[in-house]
């Protein structure tokens, strides 16, 4: 079976919803964990690398959380491949740069998955749509406390975890929860948060994690200090931050809708003329857009559109998604005149967006 | 502003390191930095801070940089102190002893502690857990004798045992 057979289509995917999805689009938590004594990764030669991933891949095949599950040599899958699996945010764009000797394993629900070979021998991650962080650190402790049984981990009674770059020594846990920002963004209140996040040592990235732009106003924060505090402490801080922002969201849209509603509106019914009548857009613009017409549907403007829609929408106007949908290899100029005629088509139902009703 | 190394150049890049309370400052010329490796200010300063030498901002910087480093090299894997300085990584899990000196001050500016506090392997927890165990028994028994209660101190006696059979090593 190949990843596309086994990933589900973006309509089911795309039905998923969770606690906060209004504001928070996905949540992860992630674990670094490596071999004792072997070279890491990235210092490892070729050969040591596939000795690792023949010792790593079958563990992790093993584990009866992973059942059943997709798994696959990085060399063994195309560019087309890897870009699908970055848009869907099951692996990170470095990962994907990888080849030989580096692996992937994903389970049927795509809520677990593992890198390996990444920048550290084993990236586990697990995934929920909304704000779930606490559900994703159970999962994902499971997963490993069954995985330490079979691997030999590297782990220092007083550093914890040892991981190729000390920024992740101790636990290696990255939480992080996947955020749409437009109100603030139109405030012009983000900077502003993205400090006072800073400030308590949480990261802000773009869509696509680290050193990537906010494209769609959708922000990534994550924990940047990984030894000294328990994983669960690190999920109660993260937590209260990201109800603030979220709080800080809501206020942002309430404050704009009253005193500066036209303003609003505005945006968003350029938003909508623009999707539903172009002939040709980059994949940058259309998510920008989209923010908004994912904003409009929050404040009730679209009746006939259900974030579910929005959602794959989103993933389908990426340049892999999108390719996916045609037989023939599409150039970037022609991929935006598609992408128009797919954002033109399903928003020809949709009626334009009125007011919301107060 | 010149240069800190060449002291010829107009300084373009501009670095400030904070180390505990110290700040230092140190500006460098475009080519001096490439020279330097600054190309990553974060793996520059981590490489720095571990190294233990951050770049003197007086007259003894060029000299101290032309001064050749005994370089350790880490058993296991080989991995040296130039390759953490150019990485910002280390090259395996050994590196940590092989690399320890100057390793707290680095890590003392990324992280909240420098002991882990957190998830534990449950087979070195249960270790963990019986070597506690083990001791509070022997501190039982010893107060045991010395109060002559000897019945309790029998039954003490044999619970180590069982113990000490249980884990080897």
């Amino acid at each position: 079976m190949n990843i596309h057979e086994f990933l589900v289509p973006p309509a089911v995917f795309c039905q998923r919803t969770g606690p906060q999805d209004r504001i928070v689009m996905s949540s992860r938590v992630r674990l670094a964990r490596n071999l004792r004594k072997l070279p890491f990764p990235a210092w490892a030669k070729k050969p040591d690398r596939l000795r690792l991933l023949e010792a790593i891949q079958p563990a992790v095949e093993s584990l009866p959380q992973m059942q059943p599950h997709f798994s696959a040599a990085m060399d063994d899958l195309t560019p087309f491949d890897k870009q699908i699996l970055v848009e869907r945010h099951l692996i990170s764009r470095e990962h994907a740069a990888k080849g030989a000797g580096s692996g992937f394993v994903l389970n049927r629900e795509e809520s677990l998955c593992v890198m390996i070979n990444e920048e550290d021998h084993l990236r586990i991650q697990s995934l929920r749509p909304g704000l779930q962080l606490k559900a994703c650190w159970q999962a994902i402790d499971e997963l490993d406390s069954t995985l330490e049984a079979k691997l030999d981990y590297a782990f220092s009674p007083e550093l914890g975890y040892l991981t190729a770059c000390p920024t992740n020594l101790g636990t290696g846990i990255r939480v992080s929860a996947m955020l749409h920002l437009p109100g603030l963004v139109l405030a012009e209140e983000i900077t502003r948060i993205i400090n006072a996040a800073n400030k308590l040592n949480f990261a802000v990235r773009g869509l696509y994690g680290e050193g990537t732009e906010a494209l769609g106003n959708v922000f990534q924060v994550s924990n940047q200090m990984t030894l000294g505090e328990s994983e669960p402490q690190i999920i109660e801080r993260i937590s209260k931050a990201l109800n603030q922002i979220i709080e800080e969201e809501e206020n942002a849209r309430a404050i704009l809708l009253e005193k500066k509603p036209k303003v609003v509106f505005n945006h968003i019914g350029r938003a909508y003329g623009i999707l539903a009548n172009a002939h040709t857009i980059s994949s940058k613009e259309t998510m920008n857009l989209l923010s908004l017409l994912r904003l409009g549907i929050d404040l009730g403007m679209f009746a006939s559109l259900e974030r579910s829609q929005w959602d794959e929408i989103f993933l389908l106007t990426q340049p892999a998604h999108l390719q996916k949908q045609f037989t023939e290899k599409l150039g970037a100029d022609e991929r935006d005149i598609h992408r128009a005629d797919m954002l033109r088509d399903r928003l020809r139902a949709v009626p334009r967006p009125l007011p919301p009703k107060s | 502003m010149l240069c800190n190394v060449c002291k010829q150049n107009e300084a373009k890049v501009h670095l400030t390191q904070i180390i505990g309370d110290k700040m230092q400052k140190v500006d460098l010329c475009e080519e001096c930095s490439k020279e330097k490796g600054v190309g990553d200010p974060a793996s520059y300063s981590l490489a720095e801070l571990l190294l233990g030498q951050s770049l003197p901002a007086d007259e003894a910087a060029p000299e101290a940089a032309a001064v050749p480093e005994t370089e350790t090299k880490c058993p296991t894997c080989g991995y040296t102190q130039a390759d953490f300085k150019k990485a910002g990584r280390f090259g395996c899990s050994d590196c940590y002893v092989t690399f320890a000196d100057g390793l707290s001050t680095m890590l003392k500016t990324m992280h909240k502690g420098l002991r882990h506090t957190g998830k534990v392997p449950a087979a070195l927890q249960q270790a963990r857990e019986a070597v506690q165990k083990l001791k509070t028994l022997q501190k039982r028994l010893e107060k045991a004798v010395a109060e002559e209660n000897f019945e309790e101190a029998a039954q003490l006696r044999d619970e180590i045992k069982r113990l000490k059979d249980k884990a080897p090593a």
